[in-house]
């Protein structure tokens, strides 16, 4: 008997995955302390957000060797509940603090700071094949809420609208909710989609679909508008102009109705390392990582904000 | 080996001890199934402090964040969990009992070792590549057919899902049509029945407990299933009314929601209290089929 046991452990060990996984846990066990010396900086949050903070992290990283910040997404609440319950360092959101939120904050201990790193123009989306070419934001609000049901009612097509969103835990939802449907309650026919990827994914593919994304996301890796989407052009009501988010002078000066700040918040004042990658997100280079991006360069009011905070 | 070695004190003491070891194994599982319903029961109660438990049965507006006023009715979502299950179960039945019988009937030895192990390899594949199956192929697929915006409808997560229950259907119900004593098959041909006859008026009969035991336990895998009717049904949160709507179902909503609701909030107890609803939907589900197994069991021997 033991000498079969023994033949058995030779072939155990003869056998090269069990090798390769020994020697990859013996490889990751001697490493370990010196990836745990690296300062690592957890970042968390909007989905709008997370190429941008993503693409910022990166040419960070590569200014300043040593350093490690990991971005993930999962939604502002999300990222704002990690603040809360001190599971991350800085927390992207693309909406503002809610006043539970705040409550729940203080309760714990957490004294949120804010920075706004960019500004983002909340891009309403449709398939390339849909005649419309502008709504107005009562319009839009009709929409989600489900009071218009049917392109024909807009001038378009006979054919039942396809509503896509986004999830209660993003900012996106919120704030299109808070500010275009006058903290209405949306449509339980609105399909929740995983993210804006998702939602320009869908549109692409529904001819009777319409959706809400950053403006960001309408950008393919090369800074092409992705194919097969339109993207409507927004009126703040019946007698104004209309704007489309893609139209940089119309963003900056407010005239484009639905643009809000992008933010980050940390616990108390940010520590030496934390500040000083915000402050690379915020200073000229940052911000022209912003603009190549999609997003828009932050105010100088907004801007004076975050010196205050920063200190 | 071979030689039996005489029990001293030593050996009495080892095999009590084995036999506790192996005693406690089989009470823990009775322990976790246990801890797992009071930790439900427990963190669901403070929910109906603001929710009256009739609400919550009964209205089909589920909203825990809306600025107008939250509500937490549940019905929508049941009426849509329950209607996926079933249009799984509609496909998947009749398609895994036909190949139960096709296996342990008519197919040769060569081919039943051929398709057994295939069969039971669509049971490991992973729920996600399964929905996004159904995002990319399937669904597209339904919307052309019936002419369709989009194919994110109840119908494309009752596929997905009857594809899941397969191989639990076939290898129970095959199983059981395998336990019917050759003694019956014999006296069927015997009495002049044909093969067709023999599978149809004797076989089945004598196996149905196992063949319907085999649907309660593919019915329990498809009302757990969360990931691929996430990713496949367009989760809006309307009362259905038909296979070519989206719907959304208990799992998908526990999914969405849970990972950002604030801790200790009635949003989160309303979570748990779905939790605890799924939870005893499946446990009756596979108590039944468990029950009507050791019955035929019983009848066979």
């Amino acid at each position: 008997m033991k000498k079969s046991l023994n033949r058995d452990w030779k072939k155990l060990w003869a056998r090269p995955g069990i090798l390769a996984l020994l020697v990859v846990t013996l490889a990751l066990w001697l490493v370990s302390p010196v990836l745990a010396q690296k300062k690592m900086i957890q970042v968390k949050g909007s989905d709008t957000m997370v190429n941008l903070v993503q693409i910022l992290a990166e040419e960070y990283m590569a200014k300043k060797p040593g350093t490690a910040i990991a971005v993930l997404g999962g939604g502002s609440g999300t990222g704002i509940t990690a603040i809360i319950n001190g599971t991350c360092d800085l927390a992207n959101h693309s909406r503002e603090w809610k006043p539970k939120e705040l409550d729940l904050a203080y309760e714990k201990g957490v004294r949120p700071r804010v920075f706004a790193i960019a500004v983002d123009a909340l891009s309403i989306i449709v398939n390339e094949k849909n005649p419309l070419e502008t709504l107005t934001m009562a319009q839009v609000g009709s929409i989600f809420r489900g009071e218009i049901k049917n392109w024909k009612v807009l001038g378009g097509p006979d054919q039942k609208i396809s509503l896509y969103g986004r999830q209660s835990n993003s900012g996106t939802y919120s704030f299109l909710q808070e500010h275009v449907l006058n903290n209405k309650n949306y449509s339980p026919d609105v399909k929740e989609m995983n993210g804006n990827a998702q939602i320009i994914e869908a549109v692409t593919q529904d001819l009777a679909g319409i959706g809400y994304v950053g403006v960001g996301y309408l950008y393919d890796e090369n800074g092409q508008l992705r194919k097969g989407l339109k993207v409507l052009k927004i009126k703040k009501d019946d007698n104004s102009p209309e704007y489309s988010p893609l139209d940089k002078e119309a963003v900056y000066s407010a005239k484009y109705a639905i643009s809000r700040p992008l933010y980050q918040c940390t616990n108390g004042k940010p520590s030496a390392a934390l500040a000083d990658f915000i402050r690379f997100e915020l200073s000229p280079e940052g911000q022209a990582i912003v603009e190549k991006e999609g997003f828009f360069k932050i105010g100088k009011e907004l801007m004076e904000l975050n010196e205050k905070n920063l200190r | 080996m071979g030689t039996v070695k005489k029990k001293g004190i030593l050996g009495d003491l080892k095999e009590s001890l084995i036999q506790r070891l192996f005693q406690t194994s089989g009470l823990l599982a009775i322990i976790v199934l246990v801890g797992i319903f009071a930790l439900l029961l427990h963190t669901s109660i403070p929910a109906f402090r603001e929710v009256s438990l009739k609400e919550f049965l009964t209205s089909t507006r589920w909203d825990p964040t809306s600025p107008e006023r939250p509500e937490y009715g549940l019905l929508s979502m049941l009426a849509s969990t329950v209607m996926v299950t079933f249009g799984a179960l509609l496909v998947a039945f009749p398609v895994g009992v036909a190949v139960a019988a096709y296996l342990s009937d008519v197919a040769s030895p060569r081919v039943r070792e051929l398709v057994k192990p295939v069969v039971e390899l669509l049971a490991a594949i992973p729920s996600v590549v399964v929905g996004f199956i159904g995002i990319t192929l399937v669904g597209p697929l339904i919307a052309k057919l019936f002419n369709l915006s989009h194919g994110l409808t109840a119908l494309n997560g009752s596929l997905l899902l009857a594809i899941m229950a397969l191989p639990t259907i076939i290898s129970i119900s095959e199983d059981s049509l395998n336990a019917v004593p050759v003694s019956y098959v014999e006296a069927s041909l015997a009495l002049g029945a044909n093969r067709w006859q023999t599978l149809v008026r004797v076989k089945i009969p004598a196996a149905l407990s196992g063949i319907i035991a085999s649907m309660m336990l593919g019915m329990g895998r498809a009302i757990g299933e969360t990931m691929t009717v996430l990713m496949a049904t367009g989760n809006a949160r309307a009362f259905p009314h038909g296979f070519l709507q989206s719907v959304r179902t208990l799992t998908a909503n526990i999914a969405i929601e849970l990972g950002e609701v604030p801790y200790y909030t009635t949003h989160y107890y309303a979570l748990f209290a779905i939790g605890l609803v799924l939870f005893i939907l499946t446990f009756f589900v596979n108590l039944t089929a468990d029950v009507i197994l050791e019955k035929q069991k019983r009848k066979l021997r």
